[in-house]
This record gives C-alpha cells, sequence and structure tokens, in this order.
C-alpha cells in the first residue's frame, strides 16, 4: 500500500529525470546563456535562436488575465451556491458546473476559434480575434469549476457556530457571508485558485488553437501570444530527436514545471500562513 | 496420483504453448503479404492520400490502408522510427533526417507523386489582387507591415503562417522569404483550416495554404496572383499553371517508403501513380505529375 500511496512520488522524480536528461546536451551545444534571449526562431535557415522569454511572458500573460477573471466568477458562484442558492437551484447548477468540466479542450478551443474570437475581435474592434484576451476567456471558463467546488466545499465546511453566533450579534446575513465565511474559508479559496491558475498554465490546446501563437515579447491582453505549452504541442511532433531544438524544447517543459512547482509551494505557505491565525 | 496429475497439466500446458507458437510461425508468415498499410506526414497531402487509400481499397478489398496526418516532420520521424510504412512528405528530407536515418538503419527512398501550388490567401474584401514574390516576402519577414506598402488601404498585415513542423512552412521560408527568418508577429496557426478560417475572418489577414484547399475555400478566401518580379506576368495559381510552371510557388510532394517497396506496399504506390492515381490527384485540385 505504502507503494501505491509513494507511487506519485517517484514519478515525479522519474519525470524530472527524464526532462534534465534530454535537456543536458543544451547546456554544452549552444550554452545555456541561448535560452534566456529574446527569440525563438528554432526552424531557421539563418540562425536558430531558443530564446524563451517571449514564452514565458506569453504563458505569464494568459494566466494572469485568466486568473483576473476567474477569481471573481468563481468565489462569488461558490459563495452563491454554499450559501445563498436554494435547494432546486443547487440541482440545477451544479450538474451544470460539472458538465463544464467535462467539456474536452479541443472543443473548447475550436468554440473558441469559431465563435469566441470574432466576438473578441467585434468588441474591441481588434484586427484579429487571435489574442491572449481569447484564450484567456476560455481557460477561465475551463478552470472555473475546479475553483468553484474547491471553495464550495471550503466555504460549507465553515463551522456552523460561527456564522450562528455572527447572525447572534445582529449581523445581516450578507455581512456574516462576506465578513465571517469568506474569510474564515480564505484558506481553502485561495489553495482553489492556486489549482486553477495551475490548470491554466498547463493547459495546451485551447491557446494552440486561439491565441495565434507569435512568438513575441508582450504584455498587451489583444496581443497574439505563443505559451510555453503550445510551443512543446506544436514542435515537439516535427523536432528530429536529440538535436538543439529538441532539448530547448525539454527546457521549456523544465521551466514550466518549476513555475506549476513554485505556484504549489506558494499555495501551501499561504494555507499554512492562514491555519496558524 | 497429485504428482502425475501435475506432470499431465504441464505436459498440457507446453503442447498448448507449442500449438501456440506454431499458430504464431504461420501468421508471422503471412505478414510478408499483410493487407495492412499505414501511411503518415504531411496535413496538406491527407486529403489526397485518403483518396488514393479509398480507391485502392475499393480495388484491393482485402487490404486495409490508414492515412494519418500530422506533418512531413512527423511522418519522417514516424518512418525512421519504424512505425509507418509510408511517409507521406510536402518537403523532401533533410540531410539531417538522412544521418539519423544512417543510424537507425533505415533507407529512405523517394517517389515524386504529385505537385502542389501554394496559394497566397486573403480576405475577399481585400483590394489588393497581386502581389511580387519579393514583396510576399518582405510582408513575411516583417519588413512590409502596412498594406498600404504593397498598394493597398492604410491597414496593417496580419501575418498568418502554418507551425514550423509544417512542410509548407519550410517550404514557403526557403522559396518565398528567401531562407530569412519569418517575422515575430507572425501567427503560426496549426492548420491549413485555422488560416482559411481567420482569413475569412479577419479582413487585413494574409496566409498561404495549399492550392487544394484554396480551391475548395473559393469565395470564402480570395487567391492572390503571383509575379516572379515587378517585370513578369502576374499568374493565377491553378491546376494548368502549377504543372506548366508558370505559377512561381509550387513544390513536389513526394511518398517515402524505407528500402525499395515490395508486396502491398509497392503495389499501393503504383496505384498513385497509375493513371487512375493521377486522375485523384487532379480531382483534388493538385497537378498530376504524368
Amino acid at each position: 500500500m505504502s507503494i501505491a500511496a509513494s507511487a506519485s512520488i517517484i514519478i515525479v522524480f522519474l519525470i524530472f529525470i527524464f526532462l534534465l536528461k534530454e535537456a543536458i546536451p543544451f547546456i554544452s551545444n549552444p550554452g545555456l546563456n541561448e535560452l534566456f534571449s529574446s527569440n525563438w526562431i528554432p526552424v531557421s535557415f539563418q540562425k536558430e535562436q531558443f530564446g524563451i522569454y517571449p514564452l514565458i511572458s506569453g504563458s505569464v500573460l494568459v494566466t494572469v488575465i485568466a486568473t483576473v477573471l476567474l477569481i471573481p466568477f468563481g468565489v462569488i458562484a461558490a459563495v452563491y451556491i454554499s450559501e445563498i442558492a436554494l435547494g432546486f437551484e443547487k440541482e440545477i447548477l451544479k450538474p451544470f458546473i460539472e458538465i463544464l468540466a467535462g467539456i474536452p479542450s479541443v472543443v473548447i478551443g475550436f468554440f473558441g476559434l469559431v465563435v469566441l474570437s470574432p466576438i473578441i475581435k467585434g468588441l474591441f474592434n481588434l484586427n484579429t480575434g487571435l489574442t491572449a484576451l481569447t484564450g484567456a476567456v476560455l481557460l477561465a471558463l475551463m478552470a472555473i469549476p475546479t475553483v468553484i467546488t474547491i471553495s464550495e466545499d471550503a466555504i460549507r465546511s465553515v463551522p456552523k457556530s460561527y456564522k450562528e453566533a455572527s447572525l447572534a450579534l445582529g449581523a445581516s446575513r450578507l455581512q456574516t457571508i462576506f465578513r465571517i465565511t469568506v474569510p474564515a474559508a480564505l484558506p481553502g479559496i485561495i489553495a482553489a485558485i492556486m489549482l486553477g491558475m495551475g490548470r491554466v498554465i498547463g493547459e495546451t490546446m485551447v491557446v494552440l488553437m486561439v491565441t495565434g501563437n507569435a512568438a513575441k515579447i508582450s504584455w498587451n491582453p489583444f496581443d497574439s501570444v505563443r505559451t510555453m505549452t503550445a510551443t512543446i504541442a506544436a514542435e515537439m511532433g516535427e523536432v528530429a530527436i536529440g538535436s538543439t531544438h529538441y532539448s530547448a524544447l525539454f527546457w521549456v517543459g523544465i521551466i514550466l514545471m518549476i513555475i506549476t512547482f513554485g505556484l504549489n509551494i506558494v499555495a501551501q505557505k499561504v494555507l499554512k500562513k492562514y491555519q496558524m491565525r | 496420483m497429485n504428482k502425475l496429475t501435475g506432470t499431465i497439466i504441464s505436459a498440457a500446458l507446453i503442447m498448448l504453448l507449442f500449438n501456440a507458437c506454431g499458430k504464431n510461425d504461420t501468421k508471422e508468415g503471412d505478414e510478408t503479404e499483410s493487407k495492412y498499410i499505414t501511411i503518415k506526414g504531411s496535413d496538406t497531402m491527407v486529403h489526397l492520400v485518403s483518396s488514393w487509400a479509398e480507391a485502392y481499397m475499393k480495388v484491393n478489398p482485402k487490404s486495409d490502408v490508414s492515412v494519418t496526418g500530422g506533418g512531413s516532420g512527423t511522418g519522417i520521424a514516424a518512418l525512421l522510427n519504424g512505425t509507418t510504412d509510408i511517409c507521406m512528405a510536402s518537403r523532401d528530407i533533410k540531410q539531417k533526417e538522412l544521418d539519423q536515418a544512417k543510424e537507425q538503419n533505415i533507407k529512405p527512398e523517394e517517389f515524386v507523386v504529385a505537385r502542389d501550388g501554394i496559394a497566397v490567401v486573403v480576405n475577399p474584401e481585400n483590394p489588393v489582387g497581386e502581389l511580387t514574390i519579393e514583396q510576399i516576402g518582405k510582408i513575411y519577414t516583417g519588413a512590409y507591415t502596412n498594406w498600404k506598402q504593397v498598394g493597398g488601404p492604410d491597414q496593417p498585415i496580419i501575418v498568418l503562417s502554418r507551425e514550423s513542423s509544417s512542410g509548407t512552412y519550410v517550404f514557403f521560408q526557403e522559396h518565398v522569404l528567401k531562407k530569412s527568418d519569418y517575422t515575430k508577429e507572425a501567427m503560426l496557426m496549426p492548420s491549413t483550416s485555422a488560416i482559411i478560417q481567420s482569413v475569412t475572418q479577419d479582413m487585413w489577414a494574409i496566409g498561404y495554404v495549399g492550392l487544394g484547399y484554396a480551391l475548395e475555400a473559393k469565395g470564402k478566401v480570395k487567391m492572390l496572383t503571383v509575379k516572379e518580379n515587378e517585370n513578369s506576368s502576374a499568374i493565377t495559381p491553378s491546376v494548368e499553371t502549377v504543372q506548366s510552371g508558370d505559377y512561381p510557388i509550387s513544390r513536389p510532394l513526394y511518398l517515402y517508403t524505407n528500402g525499395s517497396p515490395s508486396g502491398e506496399v509497392k503495389t499501393m504506390i503504383d496505384f498513385c501513380l497509375s493513371k487512375e492515381g493521377q486522375q485523384i490527384v487532379l480531382d483534388n485540385g493538385y497537378v498530376p505529375v504524368k
């Protein structure tokens, strides 16, 4: 049983070792500083360049926008479902949220390409609808079920006595929700958001289809961006095994893993800090 | 008594094992003329090769041909890994890949089975109708960023390209961009249909797609007529102009096999090059080699 339980630890390590093994040749051949430039031009007759800044900026931009959209929708929906919604409302809302979670990402991507991108293009009067914003909206849509479900659990597990005490002291229902229940459930809500962000930064198909994949550094939500995941997905099929491009893609994978790892650590820290109080 | 049953059971098991082995052997014997072929590679060629496969299976009802896309590079990689019988590629095999093939002890054999023109497409409402190769190159390298620089209205150019795993990407880079790098602003689309989709939606976009796809999307996108240089006349991409060699952006399409093809693979390739096969090429909007 302990083997089963520790399997995931072993797998994480094996994956990391595998990533490193394939990435190491890059250190000696073009050198690591090759990674820290702002041009990602992996196929070139001139000089192949493997600067990962544009990919990181792309991933970060999409994730930040998605998170900004995610927080209000996810958290407010969770509060509503767990505290305010009547029984029958819950019975309608919850299955639909679960269905949303189950839609395959390629379907969401297709929807984004055909339906959402023209809407965003028209709404903001852009020349093209394939932007970081389009990707972020779809990613937020995909991560919302995660955030709602986990936040809702957190809110529901706030002891009833807290609410009763607050109501007994004369606070209104809304005051109780926003001053007592939500703050008490905050660590769980933050964990939910972090998990949602993890989903967003790791999602591939949707961003590949709708963000336009231009490898340039931009912090404009209306620009086309190329994320790390889309790069790996789009280029891994073509690349000659063992080439510089191949190991560069593994570096992108390592950095992606470090970022999600960091995100998890921060989430844990936040959780602990709040629990101490 | 117990021991006896034990012996009998093990004897039976061993016999069964032998039996199974024997059966396996005969099966392997059959496989030399196996009726199952896998073809993998260029997305540009999926349409064409699927039509070939369908027609081929009609003639040879016992055969089973499966065709998958993924890009020329993916197909060649699959050929080198031995996971496909035939690789379809819209570019010729690179030196790097040949070296790798040698390592893996695979001898890629090349067949030119059709020709393809690459059409440069814009939105039907775009007033620009013709460009020179040099102008298209400058648009894709980022030297030109506004339609007014090529005689159009004062609007930014939205540059659409295929992903770098596409054979079309490399071909276009070599023959139109004259081996320069694509502009960073270029949006890399995961598929040809994504390019058509975007050009249909975005009025100031420009993209390149295989002639077959462009002809199919007629009305949704406009094909530009292309001039070799400033002084030559503008050529409309079509089956005739590609075959005659007048249309400047065209390329051969290849099938690769491991070593000289034999058996089912050979009949399949012969079929592609037959009169019937080349008629299918024409029906698909590509250009026959014969």
